[in-house]
């Protein structure tokens, strides 16, 4: 990877610059979403790229590259997500947007049946590659259809990858990997962390999909965070050294594979693990890694493998409720310290 | 209708070399114990038939649950679909996708499908794909009755319409979706009906003609290679067995109802029409069901010499890469 001519820039400018480098590099690239561009059929007054993405993700595409490979849709996540399954198996290379995770619904028979599996029912005949970008994250008051997480639902399919970018680093180098892959790649966006700015390269670069990256060096207790979860981690971290908790932050940056290497490798050097999963906690990221340390460093572990996840219930409107309902640093504090106490 | 000799010849190759494929493949393959999931296109080989007569290899297909026909009639080997559905490596999807995912990339088939409706925005996808690159290809998407009430099969004619790409979508109305009639399910009296709501051309035609159904996709053909956008073309059929195999379709039709459609065979109706015209014999056409006849037999061969998969297979072609150690961690695999 290069890393000259780094500059700063937004998660949202991050995943853009990502997809407009793609499709600069490789003409077969194509994306499709709905308001993607915005202001579709108001061409002849003047009217593109009315909106440039729900979240601006997606702004200034279509300028660039015309209404032939940038493709506003209409409100038809089933056929536009099939279609783009069927357009990467026949020679194109597709990106499809989910404008929110909640969404799933009413595609979910294109991403489990046909996605994750073609490849393998034809016997390797075909090839899909194919990004679906979509969005997670509560925090803003958008209640129980616009704030979920379901990114563990995704781990659990085999045929489909995923990450999860937690800066605008990760943002660029994860999109490019995951446009890059000949596999079906799940991309997911946290709507809490567009606005967040770091140095990312001018370069197009890819970050390997299935790669943790530690975060923050320590030796008393492995934190893993998830996506934004990343930096509750890191944040508790540095509450927790004030009382001479040493934490080291895991930011597990793919959902599929799952990095459990670099987990189990820390766990091992820090004997305790607590991991932070803005999902709810049945069926999670959080209790698979649990139950992978337990199975696989048992004899490492002074503490049982704990987690801090939302509820199990819809994510809430009421600011209050919902601020209950995502994990937070006091939650992740109170957990390490009721390890510790535990001598 | 104008249709030289050897198109003839080869509707009837096709039609017959399908009824022999699902009258000896299916029941060869229960005796062998592997599938519980087969069903039988037998009575509807029209439809495909007159339908791909105007496909290329490079054309693309998209299939249903009952899809043994389109294969056939797309070009995919008897031979490698006979062994696919034995389970052997040698099958068209080496084994892994059985009767209702059979594919051949070659052959622009993109796969029968176990999802009732499922396959159709793949065509529209590659119908994209087409209008993109400038290839000139059409793509069909397959469907019956019942997946004409599947919401994705709505959505996808409006996307089609609406980006006018080279779609063909073709309705086997035969009449049941598993049990369910169509004329309790369907909410008009045609599935063609539907077309006016996405502003395409909605024809229905007779599906045991195959003349019918091959002068109807010329058309829909034409209009698509020439960027005018989609077609629905409703082909009414008959399926002569049941759902699947452990069906017994008396339980919900008539035998006096079976009886009429089985006078309306299509290969007998090929032979009624084409035998009386003086230019094909009965002797020709006897000869090439007797060269079906034996292709099935060759197939059948052809699978049972092949060699099943090795266990280790199973961690194959889930993707183009991923460990395979983290396709097994955690599982307590004995391979």
């Amino acid at each position: 990877m290069t890393t000259t001519a780094t500059r700063e820039l937004q998660y949202r400018e991050a995943i853009n610059e990502a997809i407009r480098q793609e499709m600069e590099r490789d003409e077969t690239v194509i994306i499709m979403g709905e308001e993607i561009a915005g202001g579709a059929g108001r061409e002849h007054l003047g009217i593109v790229d009315a909106w440039g993405g729900p979240f601006r993700t997606t702004v200034g595409l279509i300028q660039q590259f015309g209404n032939q490979r940038v493709l506003d849709t209409p409100l038809s996540e089933a056929a536009f997500i099939g279609a783009a399954i069927g357009a990467a198996s026949t020679g194109m290379r597709t990106i499809a947007e989910l404008m929110f995770i909640d969404f799933v619904g009413v595609c979910m028979d294109q991403l489990l049946n046909n996605a994750a599996k073609m490849r393998y029912m034809f016997g390797g005949q075909v090839t899909l590659p194919f990004t679906l970008l979509t969005r997670i994250g509560a925090g803003f008051g958008s209640a129980a259809q616009h704030s979920e997480s379901y990114y563990s639902i995704f781990s659990h399919i085999p045929g489909l990858k995923g990450v999860v970018p937690s800066d605008p680093y990760t943002a660029k180098g994860l999109l490019t990997a995951a446009i890059r892959d000949d596999d079906p790649v799940v991309y997911f966006e946290h709507k809490g962390l567009y606005g967040n700015t770091g140095p990312v390269p001018e370069e197009p670069y890819e970050l390997p999909i299935g790669k943790a990256r530690t975060v923050r060096e320590g030796t008393d207790i492995t934190l893993v965070g998830i996506s934004r979860m990343t930096w509750v981690c890191t944040a508790a971290a540095e509450e927790l050294a004030k009382s001479g908790i040493n934490a080291e932050v895991i930011d597990l940056l793919s959902i599929s594979p799952i990095d459990y290497d670099h987990v189990i490798d820390s766990v091992k050097r820090t004997h305790r693990l607590v991991v932070v999963d803005e999902d709810t906690p049945i069926c999670s990221i959080a209790s698979e890694i649990c139950a992978m340390v337990a199975d696989e460093a048992f004899d490492y572990l002074d503490a049982p493998p704990s987690k801090v996840t939302a509820p199990h219930t819809p994510v809430p409107y009421s600011r209050v409720l919902e601020n209950n309902y995502m994990p937070n640093e006091s939650r992740v504090i109170k957990t390490v310290q009721k390890l510790f106490a535990r001598g | 209708m104008e249709i030289d000799r050897d198109t003839l010849l080869k509707l009837y190759t096709t039609m017959v070399t399908i009824r022999n494929f699902e009258e000896r493949g299916i029941p060869e393959t229960g005796q062998r114990g592997m599938s519980a999931s087969l069903h039988s296109s037998a009575g509807q080989e029209a439809v495909p038939t007159g339908m791909c007569a105007h496909l290329t290899d490079d054309d693309y297909l998209a299939s249903t649950h009952r899809g043994h026909g389109h294969c056939i009639a797309k070009g995919v080997d008897p031979k490698l679909m006979m062994a696919e559905l034995f389970g052997r490596t040698t099958g068209s999807n080496k084994g892994k996708g059985g009767s209702m995912h059979i594919a051949d990339m070659s052959k622009g088939m993109l796969g029968t499908n176990g999802v009732v409706a499922a396959s159709i925005p793949l065509a529209v996808g590659a119908a994209l794909t087409s209008k993109l690159k400038g290839l000139g290809r059409v793509a069909v998407a397959f469907f019956g009755d019942g997946g004409a009430n599947q919401g994705v099969l709505h959505e996808s004619m409006n996307l089609a319409s609406v980006w006018k790409l080279p779609v063909i979508f073709l309705c086997e109305n035969n009449q049941y979706a598993e049990s369910t009639s169509v004329e309790y399910a369907l909410s008009t009296a045609h599935v063609a009906d539907r077309a006016a709501g996405y502003n395409m051309p909605g024809i229905h035609v007779d599906g045991m003609d195959v003349f019918a159904v091959y002068d109807a996709a010329e058309q829909a053909v034409a209009r698509a290679r020439a960027g005018e956008g989609p077609t629905l073309l409703e082909c009414l059929t008959y399926r002569f067995y049941g759902h699947t195999v452990f069906d017994n379709p008396l339980n919900y039709r008539t035998k006096e109802e079976e009886d009429y459609w089985r006078g309306r065979d299509p290969i007998k109706l090929f032979r009624e029409a084409v035998i009386p015209q003086g230019d094909i014999t009965a002797e020709e056409l006897d000869q090439i069901d007797r060269e079906a006849e034996q292709l099935m037999e060759e197939a059948i061969k052809f699978a049972d010499e092949s060699p099943l998969p090795e266990p280790q297979e199973l961690y194959e072609d889930v993707y183009v890469s991923y460990p395979t150690e983290a396709l097994k961690r955690g599982a307590s695999m004995e391979v």
